[in-house]
């Protein structure tokens, strides 16, 4: 028998209640329960990184967390990014940079930086300028095969310089 | 011309991706959906004896088990016409025989993919082991057990393929002499997004839809029909976005042809997402090949004579379509790559391992032959005291050459193969890699520069690929152009692009033709019934000749609308050019008409123009070239810690020269993914087995792909040689990073190891390797 819980999780801000099975992913259930099925499985051994989300403001590999363990969580997913059909200063500086080919890897390396870049934009202390090698540690935690990182790097890079900035008149 | 062709014009792809909304084909959903799990062998080579389904047929939520022996035993036979080729049909599901650990046996179908999976497990399988070769060598060795009785020494292929019989006085009157025996291990596409696949059955249209995340929709629904006995028009093959392809994607999966006969018997639509480790043991691998080479060199370093006996480790079975040849027949044939070699032997053969299938991986043979040819380059000026560089340069086509049809009855169009090198070394020199080099060396790291030349035959038409003789012998494609009552336009293509961009490089090349902008052409690509019939996207093919193709037909409705606006404008349709939007009469600012006109009227004020001129504009044109040779010069310097002895990318150069360029933008993003696989294929991947064919590196912790911290910028220069044999100019150059990192990595290893005697002639060099070489094995 299918042992089920029901829960309750926040997705890009709106309220889901659902009954889900206890062995389910979060990554299962964020796409085939829920329809955000942005959140791409590439591995589900914790090791791609496509699956990334937002849980309460971490990082996180959806295929590594069943969903029951987001009961009660605020979860962001890539369809949460843009402002409407206004990309992201993120998701824009993907394109700029060609920092995507098949687009498959993307959402998880939009939501890990993104999650890195809230983080650094709450410390007290405005945090030292991004260097291209802190760069690409932080994307290393995922896998692309097409681009080369080149593209991903550069993109990081002009987004977290451009909201380091001091907010223009 | 409107400029479009060589601008950096922003990817149409990105926004749907970058939103979320790409549609990959395990997103896809159906009312009733079934899900599908494989029963697959534990072991490299047994007999099958009884399957009993009746655990799993019982488990909770299965709605359905099929074998071998329910579905009547179907195979994708894939043919070459020579009297050298030994067929292997590659059973959809194993009946009484196993070939390699992962093979299938029943296929489970439930209504959960974590259900399917559970009663998967509860397929009962009567396993009798049978002794397993896996490798080159005890494949044939005296006694060896042979996969297909048919295959003596296991070989699927042995052909003798040049055979010069001067060669044996060339090597006996040489100034030098170069043997050596180079490897390169078996690796995996490993697109991030794996196999996938959804079949249903649509009764309206009397027909099988499959979406399938496939590099080539036409012949997955030729492979399907086949295995299946269906007529074609019965089968239609979609191809949604898909998350990269490599290769892996470019022939036909067993179990694509298995969820298709189950949704036929069931008439349920049924979905399958192939997971890593499928992925990584039993979908395909590739570049498993050894070559044992001997070259004769004179004094001054001009290369006289070439024998090259090649294995090709191919798995247990030949893939559909394009066979076990795929690897030993590119090798062979192209192994002189840009030497002006004068004789030649050559032996390809394609050897049977109880391994995963080979199939065609970026680059196909290529990485290889040329890491062959640098490295013999680099031996040679060694063993004559020239430097390497210079020995190139003796050997390298050049400028008045061209075109120039080699030993090995080539024709190779134009190319900047001395340019490139020169340019290569210039740069370097400019930015002080040597002195940096020596520099690091001072400090007691192991540095070293390495370089690579090499050309990347592309867009093989099929006057290149009848040479294999493939029973299903591709190469043409064919566009239909349509504009819109709107003046909108709409390209059909049976190219498949899967990240390349062709929504974006196809739009630029019809809207400079029409004279529209590329946001008004939208390319429909991956749907058999949309397309006519095409080979998809592999061998660096699309741009070249499915771009070439859409080219033609832009011009024939161009020539259409020229027409059109010279009848309303009281002109000759020679004077007629069109640009931003407009037909225009040359050389009159006050004679125009805009396009959206122009198809106004075609399409809906059809009575007011002439009998020739109504009716649609729209054209249909198919490009079939003999193909193109992009070349490059790599220059990679790497940096070996003593201590770890850890290797490090530290710079990369590529001059590159694909003829025309399309879109810059594009051209460096294949560059730099592809000098990632072919850098990492020399320093990290390794497919890997134990003696009895067990699979060892079944997941990401184990088969180690690249990431950002591997990798160092890739700096590109580019050169454009316009090829003649192209419609547009450009040369196909997606596979062609891949292909040369290898060697210039290899090459910069060995530099680095100079004043050592270690020398490596396999990928990839592993630091334990280089520790012990260093400091003598334990």
């Amino acid at each position: 028998m299918k042992d089920m819980h029901a829960i309750s999780v926040t997705v890009n801000g709106r309220a889901h209640e659902l009954v889900v099975e206890a062995r389910r992913t979060l990554a299962d259930m964020l796409r085939h329960d829920l329809g955000y099925t942005g959140t791409h499985l590439g591995c589900e051994h914790g090791i791609c990184g496509a699956c990334t989300v937002i849980v309460d403001g971490q990082p996180v590999r959806a295929c590594l967390v069943f969903g029951v363990q987001a009961d009660g969580a605020e979860v962001r997913t890539v369809e949460g990014l843009a402002d409407g059909e206004r990309l992201s200063d993120l998701q824009q500086a993907f394109s700029d940079h060609h920092a995507l080919q098949c687009g498959f890897c993307t959402p998880g390396f939009l939501m890990l930086t993104e999650a890195y870049l809230a983080e650094n934009a709450a410390l007290a202390e405005s945090p030292a300028e991004l260097t291209e090698a802190e760069a690409r540690e932080l994307v290393a935690a995922n896998l692309c095969r097409c681009t080369g990182y080149q593209g991903i790097v550069e993109a990081v890079l002009a987004t977290a310089r451009a909201r380091q900035k001091p907010a223009g008149p | 011309m409107n400029g479009w062709i060589g601008a950096a014009v922003p990817r149409k792809e990105d926004r749907r991706m970058l939103l979320g909304r790409g549609r990959f084909t395990g997103d896809l959903t159906r009312p009733g959906l079934l899900h599908a799990a494989f029963a697959r062998s534990p072991h490299a080579h047994a007999r099958v004896g009884r399957i009993d389904g009746t655990a799993a047929s019982q488990a909770p939520g299965v709605a359905g088990l099929f074998t071998a022996a329910s579905l009547g035993h179907p195979c994708l036979l894939a043919m070459l016409e020579r009297d050298e080729f030994v067929p292997t049909g590659m059973p959809i599901l194993a009946g009484d025989r196993v070939r390699f650990v992962g093979e299938p046996v029943a296929v489970v179908i439930a209504d959960d993919a974590y259900r399917a999976e559970d009663a998967a497990e509860l397929v009962e399988v009567e396993w009798d082991p049978l002794p397993a070769v896996a490798s080159i060598e005890t494949a044939g060795a005296a006694g060896a057990p042979r996969l297909h009785e048919e295959a003596r020494g296991n070989r699927l292929v042995d052909l003798l393929m040049f055979d010069d019989d001067r060669l044996p006085q060339i090597f006996a009157e040489a100034k030098a002499t170069v043997s050596a025996t180079f490897r390169s291990a078996r690796v995996a596409a490993l697109p991030l997004e794996g196999r996938a696949c959804l079949a249903e059955w649509d009764d309206r249209d009397d027909q099988l839809v499959m979406y399938v995340s496939t590099q080539v929709p036409h012949q997955v629904r030729s492979g399907v029909a086949q295995a299946l006995n269906m007529p074609e028009r019965s089968i239609r093959v979609i191809a949604p976005d898909v998350g990269g392809g490599f290769g892996l994607k470019c022939v036909v999966g067993r179990e694509e042809v298995a969820v298709a006969a189950a949704a036929l018997r069931l008439r349920r639509p049924v979905r399958w997402a192939e997971d890593r480790q499928e992925n990584l043991t039993a979908a395909f691998h590739g570049h498993e090949q050894r070559y044992q080479v001997k070259a004769a060199f004179d004094a001054e370093g001009r290369i006289l004579g070439l024998d090259a006996e090649i294995d090709c480790d191919t798995g247990a079975y030949s893939v559909f379509p394009f066979t076990c040849a795929v690897e030993p027949l590119m090798a062979a044939t192209e192994l002189p790559g840009v030497y002006k070699v004068p004789a030649y032997r050559a032996r390809g053969r394609a050897v049977a391992t109880n391994k995963a299938p080979a199939a065609p991986y970026r680059g196909v043979s290529r990485p290889q032959i040329v890491l062959v040819m640098e490295r013999l380059m680099e031996k040679a000026g060694a063993a004559l005291g020239l430097d390497p560089l210079q020995v190139r340069r003796a050997n390298l086509i050049g400028r008045d050459d061209f075109p120039y049809t080699g030993i090995n009855k080539i024709t190779y169009d134009e190319g900047s193969y001395l340019e490139s090198l020169d340019l290569a070394e210039k740069r370097v020199a400019e930015q002080a890699w040597p002195a940096e080099r020596d520099r690091l060396r001072r400090r007691g790291q192991h540095a070293g520069i390495g370089y690579a030349c090499f050309s990347e035959r592309t867009a093989y038409g099929t006057p290149a690929m009848s040479q294999r003789r493939m029973r299903m012998t591709p190469g043409y494609d064919t566009a239909l152009v349509r504009m819109d009552p709107t003046g909108e336009v709409i390209v059909t293509t049976g190219t498949c692009g899967h990240g390349q961009g062709h929504e974006t490089t196809f739009a630029q090349i019809v809207a400079d033709r029409l004279g529209v902008h590329p946001d008004q052409v939208r390319l429909r690509q991956g749907d058999t019934d949309l397309a006519s019939y095409g080979w998809g996207t592999w061998g660096s093919r699309s741009v070249v000749i499915g771009g070439g193709a859409a080219g033609r037909a832009a011009d024939m409705v161009a020539g259409q609308l020229k027409k059109i606006a010279a009848s309303q404008l009281e002109a000759s349709p020679a004077d007629i050019e069109l640009a931003g939007g407009t037909a225009r009469v040359r050389g009159d600012d006050t004679a125009a008409i805009g396009i959206p006109e122009l198809a106004r009227l075609a399409h809906f004020q059809a009575h007011r123009l002439a009998e020739d001129l109504r009716y649609g504009l729209e054209a249909r044109a198919t490009f079939d070239p003999p193909g193109t040779f992009s070349n490059s010069c790599h220059a990679v310097m790497v940096v070996i810690d003593p201590g770890t002895c850890a290797i490090r990318l530290h710079r990369y150069l590529v001059v590159e020269d694909c003829g025309v360029v399309i879109n810059p933008m594009v051209v460096d993003g294949q560059v730099r993914g592809g000098v990632t696989q072919g850098a990492a294929a020399a320093l990290l991947e390794r497919v890997c087995f134990d003696a009895a064919g067990q699979p060892v590196s079944a997941t990401l912790m184990d088969y180690l792909a690249p990431t950002a911290a591997e990798m160092c910028a890739v700096d590109i220069v580019h050169l454009q040689t316009p090829s003649r044999f192209s419609e547009t100019g450009a040369k196909g150059m997606g596979e062609g990073g891949t292909i040369g990192a290898p060697a210039a990595v290899l090459n910069a290893i060995n530099d680095a190891l100079s004043g050592t005697d270690v020398c490596f002639d396999h990928i990839p060099v592993l630091p334990h390797e280089v520790s012990a070489a260093l400091n003598g094995a334990p």
